[in-house]
């Protein structure tokens, strides 16, 4: 209750801090808005960690497995160890796992999936028990089928050779990388602008902010370069992280790619700035935000090539943004494409940005 | 003194169909505190919004400091301080960030520290601003305003929802504000806060003015100084004019049962009620004589009560 009968020391009115700048409004409102999203969790978790989780997840899920080895019961009887050797001595050796064992021991194994195949030979020849369901089981019996034969001494009509090829470049990971990427930029180019504005509408701080002699560019201006900013340590991110774990080899210049996100970015940033322009609950505009979205989401080739859908879609999906934005960063990252080879895509990131920001700075609403 | 606010039949008429303001004139003099009265929806955010250059209004001239809304913006941008009905500010910026926030857009800004002083908010100026209380919350967006430097401070509902002591706080900024020879104009629906805070206020009704001038001048103006409130037991009610008769009763009024008296002298109508009352052979349940208010100006205007929650 003290504070009820004190008044509050006056301080002097007339003491002013040194005369703002031209850009002071600006570095304040970056500075801000850098500092709000860093105290917020989600941001963190959404922008930073999750695109990482998702890489390694699907890295690992689709990842180059080492040569597998079948596993083989062989039923114990007085041929159980011909079997044996002639596998031992077989070219497939190194991928069959032979293991003498008695019928039941056998049985159980197979039926609990220990045993891909379980084999039985006595005067008549070789018994292959196998589950036509399960597809190792289908694969054991060809190849102990052929190892059994070939080292019995069959001769093949037809040479044939195989090569076998993972190379970094043409894996999954190095697919998936660059299409998080671009994925990355979108949601939070959407997000991070249009799900912002909306909000700080709803919150009427942006008819507080335009109260002030505060200028209406420097504003958009400062959410867009929290973009950048965020965009610089996406891309670092998801590309170190490839690069270590994954070990994906990072063909085009860092200069090309930074250029190619940043573009990204902002493109993201108008189209994102567009759809909040008008929205007064953060409700709605998260609908608007998931509709523009989902389309490039299936189509723009995140997770796998759009190559796959009828080719009379194919020049719509290109005029996606995202999809140049993706094709755009495989170029880049995978190939070393030149930005000059990728005019076209750039052009279309250019025209939506473009767009959507003049049309958003014509419609949108203060308050 | 020069006039700090000053409109001509400003009307505002929403979506052509809600005619939220019909022609009101203002004149503020610098150094004023001025109160705009009136029950929700009566206009009054709508009306300081225009002054604020915030709202279009439909028709009406607006100046401010000598200059209007569509030649000097800019200018009156840096020269106003307000302060809006429920801005929710960033909760994830301390009380200090927020400020300095507010301070980069004016050329000619007051120091953070003075006016975190000035507003007792040293305490919590590395605070995040979501962990305010409502008080202190509805401190921060005063000062805001007061962080501009400003020259006019616009005020709308600055106290709605406080409790006594932090509303007691916020007029005392508003009074320091004053003594700097600071324009204030505010928006409010609560009676004392005007009476106490306001050197004039305009009664605004469903877009107009019904009344204008200085609290005291108002409440000696159009309702006496005092008022005599009484009911008779068992609820028994009675022919107002015989209330009416009494000497010094300027006008009666009866609401379930109880009767208000407007009276210039209670000491001269109470005697003379009470023996009317014996004439009648009722019997009082309740007397009360207390000073008018603009409360009482209200009713008496618009035969409503201000707050009618």
């Amino acid at each position: 209750m003290a504070t009820l009968e004190q008044p509050p020391v006056v301080s002097d009115p007339q003491k002013t801090v040194a005369t703002n700048g031209r850009w002071a409004g600006y570095a304040r409102l970056l500075q801000m808005r850098m500092l709000e999203m860093w105290r917020e969790p989600e941001v963190i978790f959404w922008v930073f960690v999750f695109p990482l989780l998702l890489a390694l997840g699907l890295g690992i899920a689709f990842r180059e497995k080492p040569p597998e080895v079948t596993p083989v019961a062989i039923v114990a009887g007085p041929k159980a160890n011909d079997v044996v050797q002639l596998l031992q001595h077989s070219p497939e050796h190194a991928s069959i796992h032979a293991e003498v064992v008695d019928p039941t021991a056998a049985e159980n194994g197979f039926r609990l999936g220990q045993y891909s195949l379980v084999v039985t030979m006595d005067a008549a020849g070789v018994h292959f028990r196998y589950d036509p369901s399960r597809p190792e089981s289908v694969l054991a019996r060809t190849q102990v089928d052929d190892a059994l034969e070939n080292a019995a001494g069959r001769k093949n009509p037809l040479p044939t050779f195989s090569t076998a090829s993972s190379e970094p470049g043409a894996r999954y990971i190095d697919f998936l990388i660059p299409g998080l990427l671009g994925m990355n930029l979108m949601n939070s180019g959407m997000w991070g602008i249009g799900f912002a504005l909306v909000e700080m509408r709803q919150r009427k701080l942006l008819k507080r902010f335009v109260a002030t002699p505060m200028r209406r560019s420097d504003f958009l201006l400062a959410l867009v370069s929290s973009r950048l900013v965020l965009m610089l340590i996406e891309v670092a991110l998801l590309l170190v992280f490839g690069v270590l774990v994954f070990h994906v080899r990072v063909e085009g210049s860092l200069a090309s790619i930074l250029l190619i996100g940043a573009l990204g970015a902002v493109s993201f940033g108008g189209v994102g700035l567009l759809t909040a322009s008008r929205a007064q609950k953060i409700e709605s505009v998260s609908g608007l935000i998931n509709l523009v979205m989902m389309p490039m989401w299936i189509f723009s080739g995140v997770f796998f090539s759009y190559e796959r859908f009828p080719k009379v879609f194919l020049p719509a999906i290109r005029a996606l943004p995202l999809t140049a934005l993706n094709d755009a960063l495989r170029a880049v990252i995978l190939q070393g494409a030149s930005l000059t080879s990728q005019l076209s895509r750039i052009a279309v990131l250019v025209i939506w940005g473009g767009v959507s920001f003049v049309l958003a700075l014509r419609w949108f609403r203060w308050s | 003194m020069p006039v700090a606010i000053q409109c001509r039949g400003l009307r505002k008429t929403y979506e052509g169909k809600v005619e939220a303001v019909r022609g009101l004139d203002l004149e503020i003099q610098t150094g004023e505190c001025f109160g705009l009265l009136g029950p929700n929806g009566a206009g009054k955010t709508t009306t300081i919004e225009i002054l604020e250059g915030l709202l279009q209004p439909t028709g009406g001239e607006v100046e401010i400091l000598g200059r209007t809304w569509q030649s000097d913006a800019r200018e009156l941008r840096e020269l106003l301080g307000i302060s809006l009905q429920e801005t929710r500010l960033s909760e994830k910026l301390t009380v200090r960030e927020t400020l300095q926030l507010f301070a980069s857009f004016y050329r000619h800004p007051n120091s953070v520290d003075a006016v975190l002083e000035e507003l007792s908010l040293q305490e919590k100026a590395d605070s995040w601003v979501g962990k305010l209380s409502g008080g202190q919350k509805q401190r921060l967006a005063v000062a805001t305003a007061l962080v501009a430097n400003p020259q006019i401070l616009f005020l709308d509902e600055p106290t709605t929802g406080l409790d006594p002591q932090s509303r007691r706080q916020l007029w005392d900024i508003v009074r320091q504000f004053q003594k700097r020879n600071g324009t204030v104009l505010l928006t409010t629906h609560y009676m004392d806060e005007a009476e106490r805070l306001c050197d004039r206020v305009a009664i605004i009704d469903h877009g107009r003015i019904i009344a204008e001038g200085a609290p005291s001048e108002l409440i000696e103006r159009l309702t006496g100084h005092h008022i005599v409130e009484f009911a008779l037991s068992n609820g028994a009610t009675s022919n107002g004019d015989s209330w009416s008769a009494l000497p010094g009763v300027q006008s009666v009024r009866a609401e379930d049962g109880l009767y208000s008296l407007r009276v210039h002298e209670p000491h001269e109508t109470i005697p003379a009620l009470l023996a009317e009352v014996q004439k009648q052979h009722a019997q009082l349940a309740h007397l009360t004589t207390r000073q008018a208010s603009l409360e009482d100006v209200f009713v008496q205007l618009t035969g409503r009560h201000l707050r009618e929650d």
